[in-house]
């Protein structure tokens, strides 16, 4: 249980799929428009990983070395087809809300990434405290991102007002806020890493 | 088959500039900041991306007309797109470096990693949402999808094409140094998305 805390642990803060491995960026950009369909996008997110992550650690014995990357896609793709099926029947909405970006979680990187870069060489205990912990630490990002955008380009979090008479930013719900959002974002965690650096100087 | 001219219109402006594949859907987004350094690797990616997307968008199209919807397989398209997109594109790189040992050294390592480009997956499902109605083939849904395709590849080609000739002069400048690379790629690609908004009046 020692050794699973830290698996956990990692995909939170110091190998966040986000902001630290730079990966996944299409979905988290184009569905962080409110925080409802951020969680949403994340909840997916997080079972696709947990599923693909459990089964690939648990057949790695039986993929060849040279054909386990489409092997991986093929797995990745049925739990991807899963999580549409059971959206379209149980959450509509936010399946018109999330669109194409619910099967394009295919080609999300993260889940490619951590497949090939874990699962197949860990045990599956390990895969799936690994999975969780990018999966949380991508909703998180997430959550940050679109709370962010959220409250600015509409004033609103989670559809309640915070401030009354707070004039919204149009921009910042605009495709092109999200891009700002994200690059300042990058910027401010690069500063605290170079603080953190010199500190430790 | 009736082709309607205005349509073709309607879906070149809106894939190249109202509804760009990278400044307003986000897709391709991860090679659009990896590969804009500068201009000449950019443009061979665009081209690569342009001539893989038309392509898998008429294998798409013929795998969900006439394999997917007589089957009543409809819910394997995710699956079955991925995996031809991905054959596609080994296939290509076969035949490439067999064939023009000098393009396969012009396209080198980008031609696999359009394989996980969303751009291409995207236009193949988006295709499928708007020229299938209900399960069925609307009228020259072929002829759009391959149009669309071309469309989609042209507006990544622009896009590519601005950011990287803005981050090759940019290289000269004197920047914040947290902001170096991938931060300001972000805020540059942001400017150049809110200059493409202004095409939001042309909405068919």
């Amino acid at each position: 249980m020692k050794k699973l805390i830290p698996e956990f642990l990692k995909g939170l803060i110091k190998e966040n799929p986000t902001f630290v491995l730079a990966l996944g960026l299409c979905p988290t950009l184009a569905v962080s428009v409110t925080v409802v369909n951020g969680i949403g996008m994340g909840i997916a997110a997080t079972f696709v990983l947990l599923g693909s992550n459990i089964m690939v650690s648990l057949i790695k014995n039986f993929i060849p070395e040279r054909i386990r990357i489409p092997c991986f896609i093929v797995i990745i793709a049925t739990f991807v087809t899963i999580t549409e099926l059971f959206m379209k029947a149980y959450s509509p909405a936010l399946d018109r809300a999330l669109g194409i970006y619910v099967p394009l979680i295919v080609v999300n990187c993260i889940v490619l990434g951590r497949a090939e870069a874990f699962a197949q060489k860990g045990k599956v205990l390990n895969s799936i405290f690994d999975a969780l912990g990018m999966g949380v630490g991508f909703t998180l990002a997430l959550i940050l991102i679109s709370g962010i955008r959220e409250f600015l380009g509409s004033g609103k979090i989670l559809g309640a007002t915070l401030i009354k008479g707070f004039e919204p930013v149009f921009m910042i719900g605009m495709p092109s806020g999200a891009l700002l959002v994200i690059g300042l974002l990058l910027g401010f965690f690069n500063l605290l890493k170079s603080r953190k650096e010199k500190a430790c100087k | 088959m009736q082709i309607d001219i205005g349509q073709l219109l309607a879906i070149f402006i809106s894939a190249v500039f109202v509804y760009n594949v990278i400044l307003s859907r986000f897709l391709g987004l991860c090679s659009f900041i990896a590969i804009s350094k500068e201009t000449k690797p950019a443009l061979a990616m665009s081209l690569a991306v342009l001539f893989v997307i038309t392509m898998s968008s008429a294998l798409t199209w013929f795998i969900y007309r006439f394999l997917l919807i007589p089957f009543n397989l409809a819910y394997l398209r995710t699956i079955s797109f991925i995996l031809v997109i991905a054959t596609f594109v080994q296939l290509v790189e076969m035949i490439i470096r067999k064939f023009a040992p000098a393009m396969y050294r012009f396209f080198g390592i980008y031609l696999p990693l359009i394989t996980v480009n969303c751009a291409v997956l995207g236009v193949a499902v988006l295709n499928i949402d708007m020229f299938f109605i209900n399960g069925k083939a609307v009228q020259a849904s072929f002829f759009y999808s391959v149009f669309q395709g071309v469309c989609v590849g042209l507006g990544y080609t622009v896009a590519m094409l601005l950011m990287s000739g803005i981050r090759e002069r940019l290289d000269l400048c004197n920047v914040p140094k947290v902001f170096k690379d991938f931060p300001l790629a972000f805020i540059i690609a942001s400017i150049l998305s809110l200059s493409f908004l202004g095409f939001n009046g042309f909405r068919f």
